[in-house]
């Protein structure tokens, strides 16, 4: 039950968040206690706590949660990272009106994200997932005055949400094959999923949303220009923890799918193309941070191809990937916000020679670059090495497209922690100087952590990488690190890759203007795709908003009509309805009279020129009906409607007297066979409806009732006056309401056209 | 006798949509007058002509004799034809004051709150009221 503390709290935060430091900003600094109290609780937690609370039981839905290895390591790094972050955001952000804001919506992002790692339950994981989407919209478009923030923010929400949608479709169809919504069960019984015929669909839907959710190819497009965020934000959510969350899905649902040929071949195709696409952009871009974007791409593209692979090996080497990007690319993150916060810049073609400046972060941003270029005894060493043998057992260019995208990464980490400090000074915006001990702090602690965990490998390895590890396999698995692996072909391979790479790099300042030189990388690809999209979008919306919100009266009427009527005589005819009734009783010769003439008074109402002639005959219709009603024995009816008839005739007279009206239909001929057209169909069709209502057997026993009852129990002896009065006394209630609020209405119209009388 | 009064109410209902559809408010009440007509005929069709007598308890007995009008229905139809007046007396005020407000009875014309065309066909005009993304593609793509 502790483990739920884990959500609480961050949720209990928001609200005091958002009053407390609305009105005492100076206490923000504090609130990174919250993250680093779930920190310590986490360390103190063992792995292996799982339960539920009932949720939608009739449905099969549980709060479910499971603290394993693989959670346990991802709330390690959320908790961990986030207070750092928390507290790095209270001091860059020092400034900033909004604060109180930007907190509550951090805890916010951080229940949903814990919760989300520690959910058993597909449905549960699915809410908390949609949640750190909106979190992330919120945080994208915090300086809502900006207007490419907004862009980047709708831009992220609808690729994540819309792969959200096919993450729910395939989350229902995981959960209607398996027969249960609970994580733990559906991994515990791959072979239940493994001839089910969803399976292609559940594993082409589940990826998808998760490719959207991590940025692979080919929806990565939305992380780079997410970049507008505040740095704290790229750090958090757009590195470390967020865009994880599609891979640790990736990874939590790989004991279900792992040896099914297709969830391979998904996972390592698009991650490859998300590598090399990844690799290849970051050395086009000189602001800092999306050059380190984009390398996030590639860390995230790497990570769901060692989830794909089979290789047991893959698997410890995902796992120390993750923790190892997470650990150096949060701490380069908040270098360049650093950077950008001291100088007054990111572009890295104008940022030379800060190290003098700027010592601490300069030593700061070098451990971090060193990590990330798996240099020793850095843990990226550990890393890479774990990550080229992994691959190497593997056929095809996986092994070269590895070389040449590490490579890629070699520069990145010289761009960005290794450039701007080295050389000669330039000048910048401004005067640049190492930043307050709160900024420094998690960056520093990120740092030596990443060298520690090089050196001393070991404690990592059984604590957090092999429960973890175990987790992705759904088996037992041991993960030996170590840093020195003797002169192996892995070894190699490393010096290849730091020759390319430091060959790169020196020429850097060629490379990149060259390559951003290539426009069709611009003008192509899924992010015009997506403009596109959004233009055709708006221009679908255009088009059916004037073909069905014309603004003509009259063809709302013919469409409610059409649809009405067509819908009802499709029922009709579909289900076997149209029948005819008896004939009996025969009509008498008075009732075929007053129908003709009813039928008369109709079309004469429809053909006369006049509108008085029409009146006229629309009131003969109504005095044809209320003699029908006599002859039918309801002289209650006639005479009701006789009066009612009287006054309608009188009032609509009264009322056109004092109306211009136009004594012809104006209706043009296309129009009038049209509309004579659609008359005649509706008429059919309610005839036809009434017919088939007419054949149902008659029930006669509430007539009967109501009767006998009339007498004895209401002491009336005219049973119409006592079903009004008595028996259904509330729908007569109702008809005097209906009466007053129309003559309220009117009264109110009258009113109003006599006030704009005495204006004018 | 069913027959004749469902094929009567088809007539009326015929009539009643042509006056709807006419593009004078005066006529569309008069549609709305023999639309409640119709609606009425239905519903006394629908109680069955069990007899054409009226539903009245003779003096002495204790219950309608055989042969009485179903008085069900009737009581449903006074009803509906009261309400179909005010209905119908709230939409002649309506088209009064419409007039009275825009010197307008034809319904064609009556467009203020949705003018014809809208929204524009032109792409222009049109992403005018999209997000500021497809604007801006747009917009670059008239300048190239």
């Amino acid at each position: 039950m502790i483990v739920l503390a884990l959500v609480l709290l961050p949720l209990l935060a928001v609200p005091v968040a958002g009053l407390l430091l609305c009105r005492r900003p100076s206490l923000a600094p504090a609130f990174a206690l919250l993250p680093a109290g779930l920190f310590a609780l986490l360390l103190a937690m063992p792995a292996g706590s799982t339960g539920s609370l009932p949720w939608i039981p009739t449905l099969g839905i549980a709060l479910a949660w499971n603290l394993d290895g693989l959670s346990r390591l991802m709330l390690l790094l959320i908790t961990g990272i986030g207070a750092g972050v928390f507290l790095y955001a209270a001091t860059y952000m020092k400034d900033e009106a909004k604060l109180h804001r930007f907190l509550a919506t951090l805890s916010l992002f951080m229940a949903a994200m814990i919760g989300a790692v520690l959910a058993d339950d597909l449905i549960t994981l699915f809410v908390f997932w949609e949640l750190t989407s909106l979190a992330s919209f919120l945080l994208i478009g915090f300086k809502s005055e900006s207007p490419e923030a907004r862009r980047a923010a709708q831009q992220g929400l609808l690729v994540t949400v819309g792969g959200g949608l096919a993450l729910l479709a395939g989350m229902l169809l995981l959960g209607s094959a398996a027969g249960t919504f609970r994580i733990s069960d559906i991994l515990a019984r791959p072979e239940a999923l493994a001839g089910h015929a969803f399976t292609p669909w559940i594993v082409l839907l589940v990826a998808t949303g998760c490719f959207a959710k991590s940025a692979q190819w080919p929806l990565h497009f939305w992380l780079p220009n997410a970049m507008a965020a505040p740095t704290p934000v790229s750090a958090y959510l757009h590195s470390a923890t967020m865009v994880k969350l599609g891979v640790y899905l990736l990874a939590r649902l790989n004991p279900a799918f792992q040896d099914d040929p297709f969830w391979q071949s998904l996972l390592v195709g698009a991650g490859t193309m998300t590598m090399l696409t990844g690799a290849v952009l970051a050395l086009r871009e000189t602001d800092l941070k999306r050059v380190l974007a984009w390398s996030t791409v590639v860390a995230l593209g790497t990570l769901v191809v060692l989830i794909g692979l089979e290789n047991p090996l893959a698997a410890t080497a995902a796992v120390v990937v993750l923790l190892v990007h997470a650990l150096y690319k949060a701490c380069l993150f908040l270098v360049a916000g650093i950077i950008d916060h001291e100088t007054g810049t990111r572009d890295a073609t104008r940022l030379r020679g800060l190290m003098r400046a700027m010592p601490v972060t300069a030593v700061v941003a070098g451990l971090g670059a060193l990590s990330m270029a798996g240099l020793p005894p850095f843990i990226g060493f550990v890393a890479k090495e774990l990550l080229y043998e992994a691959k190497l057992g593997t056929a095809g260019l996986l092994p070269l497209v590895a070389l040449a995208v590490n490579a890629a990464m070699v520069v990145v980490a010289g761009v960005v922690a290794a450039r701007p400090f080295l050389g000669r000074p330039a000048p910048t915006p401004r005067a640049p100087h190492d930043p307050p001990v709160a900024m420094l702090a998690g960056p520093v602690l990120l740092a030596v952590l990443g060298t520690a965990f090089g050196l001393m490998p070991w404690l990592i390895a059984d604590a957090l990488v092999e429960p973890a590890a175990a987790a992705i396999l759904g088996r037992p698995t041991e993960a030996k690190l170590v840093l020195w692996h003797g002169f192996t072909i892995v070894f190699y391979l490393s010096l290849a890759t730091f020759a390319l790479g430091i060959a790169l790099y020196l020429g850097w300042a060629r490379v990149q203007p060259a390559l951003a030189g290539i426009e069709a990388l611009d003008t192509h690809g899924p992010n015009r795709l997506y403009a596109r999209m959004l233009i055709a979008l708006g221009r679908i919306a255009a088009w059916q908003t004037r073909h069905i919100q014309t603004g003509s009266l009259r063809f709302y009427i013919a469409a409610s009509l059409i649809v009405t009527f067509g819908g009802a005589l499709t029922v009709l005819v579909a289900e076997g309805g149209v029948a005819w009734p008896s004939l009996d009783p025969l009509p008498g010769l008075a009732h075929l009279v007053l129908g003709l003439l009813v039928a008369a008074g109709a079309l004469a109402a429809c053909l006369l020129p006049g509108i008085v002639a029409q009146l006229m005959a629309a009131g003969l219709v109504g005095f044809g009906v209320g003699l029908l009603f006599l002859a039918l024995g309801a002289p209650d009816l006639a005479f009701t409607q006789f009066t009612v008839e009287v006054i309608a005739v009188v009032l609509i007279l009264g009322v056109l007297a004092r109306l211009p009206f136009r004594r012809l239909d104006q209706r043009r001929r296309g129009e009038w066979r049209r509309d004579a057209a659609l008359a005649g169909f509706v008429g059919l069709t309610g005839t036809l409806i009434l017919l088939a209502v007419l054949s149902v057997p008659f029930d006669p026993s509430l007539p009967e009732w109501m009767g006998a009852a009339a007498v004895p129990e209401a002491r009336g002896r005219n049973v119409v006056n006592v079903i009004l009065v008595d028996f259904r006394a509330l729908d007569t209630l109702g008809e005097i309401a209906v009466l007053a609020i129309a003559a309220l209405a009117a009264a109110v119209l009258f009113r109003r056209m006599k006030t704009r009388e005495a204006r004018s | 006798m069913q027959l004749l009064l469902a094929i009567l109410f088809g007539v009326l209902l015929t009539a009643a949509t042509w006056l709807l559809l006419a593009r004078s408010l005066p006529r569309m009440i008069l549609g709305l007058l023999l639309l409640g007509n119709a609606a009425n005929l239905a519903i006394f069709a629908g109680g069955r002509v069990l007899g054409t007598a009226p539903p009245l308890v003779a003096p002495g007995a204790q219950a309608l004799a055989a042969g009485a009008a179903n008085p069900l229905p009737q009581a449903l139809v006074l009803t509906a034809i009261v309400i179909s007046l005010g209905l119908m007396a709230f939409a002649l005020v309506l088209a009064w004051a419409t007039h009275e407000a825009t010197g307008e009875l034809d319904a064609e014309a009556l467009r203020d709150s949705e003018p014809p065309g809208l929204p524009a066909t032109d792409p222009v005009a049109a992403a005018a009221a999209e997000p500021a993304s497809a604007m801006a593609a747009v917009a670059s793509r008239r300048a190239a």
